[in-house]
């Protein structure tokens, strides 16, 4: 069954002119203090390895598509030297250091990524192609309160209610994805040292250089060689390290698909595992939501990060009193979004971060018009250089339409509508993932009502998106187990 | 019990929905007591048996888990209560299952029907336990709740036929799940009689289902279904899981593999079973 909606204002292009083309001056970050090497080696044993030794490839700045700088693939015997480096730190050296002093470590990572920050900030944006408005205030900020956050768990296990005196698993293997390369990696990193493991990570191939920096960060803090090793490289070397026989916990970010496999490679070996997939998340809009926030929360749930967001609100289901009025505020918004250049500090909406991330949004998103949907594009001008979708809505869409039942990854938005607090439910909950679900209303009643009913691990009400190192993050069904963030992030890495 | 009475045997059938049915399949299979002497001909569940069960299982899961925890832990303790009034007849039939002493027979069911009013108690602390408020920075309220997977299956213990089958099944029925389980393929009998007395122990039709039958055939079924939340297979052989598990990854079902009946085991399993749903509410005036 089809949801019908008519736009008033179909026309993006009589409604851009309407707006009457608001223009801003440009503001651009400079480059120049990212630093970027020509060329990196592995971190393993506190030391980069010579990228002489290693086969190469380059990471690029998916805004530009110019090369940032050349880095190395980690093959299986690179693979098993961080390993076993991470085993030896962890038997001789992590194991035996107290919870008081492995806080002191992660205090002092913590404060060097904000010291860092702008460097950190300005790195990632040219290497992910996100905006470094998002770099600056989200990314990098967030990443420096998780190591802050868990620094002040290392001494405090015993009263994280995983038992009196909780061990912990050994050696981490932690493969994250490219969508938020920092934070991602802080995701990972503080709580397993936190809880005294030693790690293995491997950053995405596309985006390797915010945790090439970090290693350095570890350098200055003086953590000793070895607790953590850092390892670029493609799919073959996170195979190699979730196969590796002395990892004792694989901590995996990433798509569903991936996660399946990582499952089934597993399985029988007794290593720990949590994962972190896909999603295809739900914003419910009931009929007295305040409306203003409403939008802004819509706009934030899927454009956010050009809508590479495991958790984003990429199924907007609204309520059907309210959605011709709805989609018109929500489509003066999308047009007014600046897309383009990451760099300038007035951009909402950055470059896809890859040539085969951009395809896949664009085989999707055209799928979405076969279908049957109506497509609604914002008519910004894109650079003529870089990967980069424009801001879209889809109207009139089917739950069984591909659009509204897999993971787009990408600007792109499934507008549904629904009668009833039931059907809401209803129809959100019907999906193999279940990470995260955004409510709109100003009853509270409601709110908890369809909140207790979202089988989802992540509920924002009235609003969206929002992290924070004390809130556990992590889905349910197929978006995965485990959780990240929170006291229930340590028990990922506790063998309890 | 008159010596030249010739006594009534019962047929024994799967719990399934509230529910006492033969196998669809019509099979049944032979048990016999630790001697070698017929017991009974059990329902030899098929995996049809099992697929309907799941059905019944995802159905009876949200009433479970809208009834009040206080309510659901009281349900709980109601079956302790029959179990303890059969105490007799259940001791009895570990002892012709297992072959054990008397003394030993009622004991294990003594802490079998222990351990039960045990997770009575957990099903309105586990919030507490688990969950809690989250000081993040910014004008939210953010609460974390533990809620249950969803479906569990669960092989019970092969041998401790009544023990082992108690902390499989209602851990997870503890923490809001429903639960199939498995009972032991050769000693059934005490399963087949706590199913009998959950029929009266206010329990939704459909939230704890009970299958006789064999492990190799239904398991890897358990392992593969689509609507399976969570797998419990510590009691199945080691060697079985591999296959098992990479089964489960079909669907991304929490798997538990851990053994043993104490309570630091019971807590663990527990935790396998619940999921951590956390939500950011906006404070404002």
């Amino acid at each position: 069954m089809l949801d019908p909606i008519v736009l008033v204002e179909t026309d993006m292009e009589s409604l851009h002119s309407q707006l009457g083309g608001l223009q801003y001056d440009n503001a651009p970050e400079s480059a120049a203090i990212a630093k970027i090497k020509k060329e990196y080696g592995l971190f393993i044993n506190g030391q980069f390895t010579s990228p002489k030794d290693h086969k190469s490839f380059f990471t690029i700045n998916p805004a530009t598509e110019e090369k940032l700088s050349k880095i190395s693939q980690a093959d299986a015997n690179d693979v098993d030297a961080a390993v076993q480096s991470a085993k030896r730190a962890y038997e001789k050296v992590w194991s035996k250091t107290t919870g008081p002093e492995r806080a002191k470590y992660l205090f002092r990572i913590a404060r060097l990524i904000q010291e860092r920050s702008r460097e950190l900030a300005v790195t990632e944006t040219l290497d992910n192609g996100k905006p470094i408005r998002e770099t600056r205030d989200i990314d990098v900020p967030l990443a420096a309160a998780h190591f802050f956050y868990y620094a002040g768990w290392a001494d405090k296990l015993s009263f994280a209610g995983y038992g009196a005196d909780p061990k912990p698993i050994g050696v981490a293997g932690q493969i994250i994805p490219w969508n938020f390369p920092l934070l991602m990696a802080a995701w990972k990193l503080a709580p397993a040292l936190a809880a005294g493991n030693t790690c293995v990570l491997k950053p995405a191939e596309t985006t390797p250089l915010t945790a090439l920096l970090l290693a350095e960060i570890l350098q200055q803090a003086e953590l000793p060689d070895g607790v953590v090793n850092i390892i670029t490289g493609d799919g073959s070397t996170g195979a190699a390290l979730v196969e590796h026989p002395d990892v004792n916990k694989i901590a995996f970010t990433g798509s569903t698909g991936v996660g399946r496999m990582i499952q089934q490679r597993i399985a029988g070996s007794g290593k720990h595992l949590t994962l972190e997939l896909g999603g295809k998340g739900a914003n419910i809009v009931f009929e007295d939501a305040p409306i203003d926030e409403m939008v802004e929360g819509i706009i934030d749930g899927i454009f956010f990060n050009q809508g590479h967001v495991c958790c984003a609100g990429s199924r907007l289901l609204v309520q059907e009193s309210i959605a011709e009025d709805v989609l018109r505020r929500l489509m003066r918004r999308v047009e007014q979004l600046r897309v383009g250049d990451p760099m300038d500090k007035n951009t909402d909406v950055g470059a896809v971060n890859s040539a085969e991330q951009l395809a896949r949004i664009s085989e999707l998103t055209a799928t979405g018009e076969e279908e049957g949907a109506t497509r609604l594009t914002s008519t910004c001008v894109l650079p003529s250089k870089g990967f980069w979708f424009p801001p879209t809505v889809f109207t009139n869409v089917s739950q069984s339409h591909r659009i509204a039942r897999e993971e787009i990854f990408g600007p792109v938005l499934s507008m549904l509508t629904f009668r009833t607090p039931e059907e809401a439910v209803q129809k959100a909950n019907n999906t193999n993932y279940g990470l995260a679900c955004g409510v709109w209303s100003e009853k509270g009643s409601r709110t908890l009502w369809v909140a207790e009913r979202l089988r989802a691990g992540v509920i924002w009400a009235n609003t969206y998106n929002k992290f924070d190192p004390t809130s556990p993050f992590g889905g349910v069904r197929e978006s995965g187990f485990g959780r990240e963030g929170g006291r229930q992030g340590l028990e990922a890495y506790l063998n309890v | 019990m008159s010596e030249n009475r010739l006594e009534i045997r019962k047929t024994y059938k799967l719990l399934v929905n509230g529910a006492f049915p033969r196998s669809e399949s019509g099979r049944t299979y032979e048990v016999v007591d630790a001697e070698g002497k017929f017991i009974a001909n059990v329902a030899q569940a098929s995996r049809k048996d099992l697929r309907e069960a799941v059905v019944a299982a995802r159905a009876a899961q949200a009433k479970w888990w809208s009834q009040s925890a206080y309510n659901r832990g009281q349900v709980i303790y109601r079956l302790a209560e029959m179990a303890e009034s059969r105490h007799a007849e259940i001791a009895e039939a570990v002892e012709l299952s297992e072959g054990v002493k008397s003394k030993e027979a009622r004991k294990s069911v003594s802490r079998g029907i222990d351990r039960m009013v045990w997770y009575a108690g957990w099903t309105d602390k586990i919030a507490q336990v688990f969950g809690g408020a989250n000081p993040v920075a910014g004008p939210f309220f953010n609460f974390s709740l533990p809620v249950p997977s969803g479906v569990v299956a669960a092989v019970a213990h092969p041998t401790n036929s009544f023990e082992g089958l108690i902390d499989v099944t209602f851990g997870a029925i503890a923490a809001g799940n429903s639960v199939i389980v498995l009972a032991s393929s050769d000693r059934p009998v005490p399963a087949v009689l706590l199913g009998e007395m959950s029929a009266v122990s206010d329990f939704p039709g459909g939230v704890l289902n009970i299958l006789t039958g064999k492990v190799e055939e239904l398991a890897p079924v358990m392992a593969s279904h689509e609507d399976i939340d969570g797998l419990d297979i510590g009691c199945v052989q080691a060697t079985e899981h591999t296959a098992l598990i990479s089964a489960a990854a079909g669907s991304i079902k929490r798997v538990f593999e851990g053994q043993g009946f104490d309570e630091t085991t019971a807590v663990r399993r527990l935790r396998t079973f619940i999921e951590t749903s956390t939500v950011w509410h906006t404070k404002g005036q």
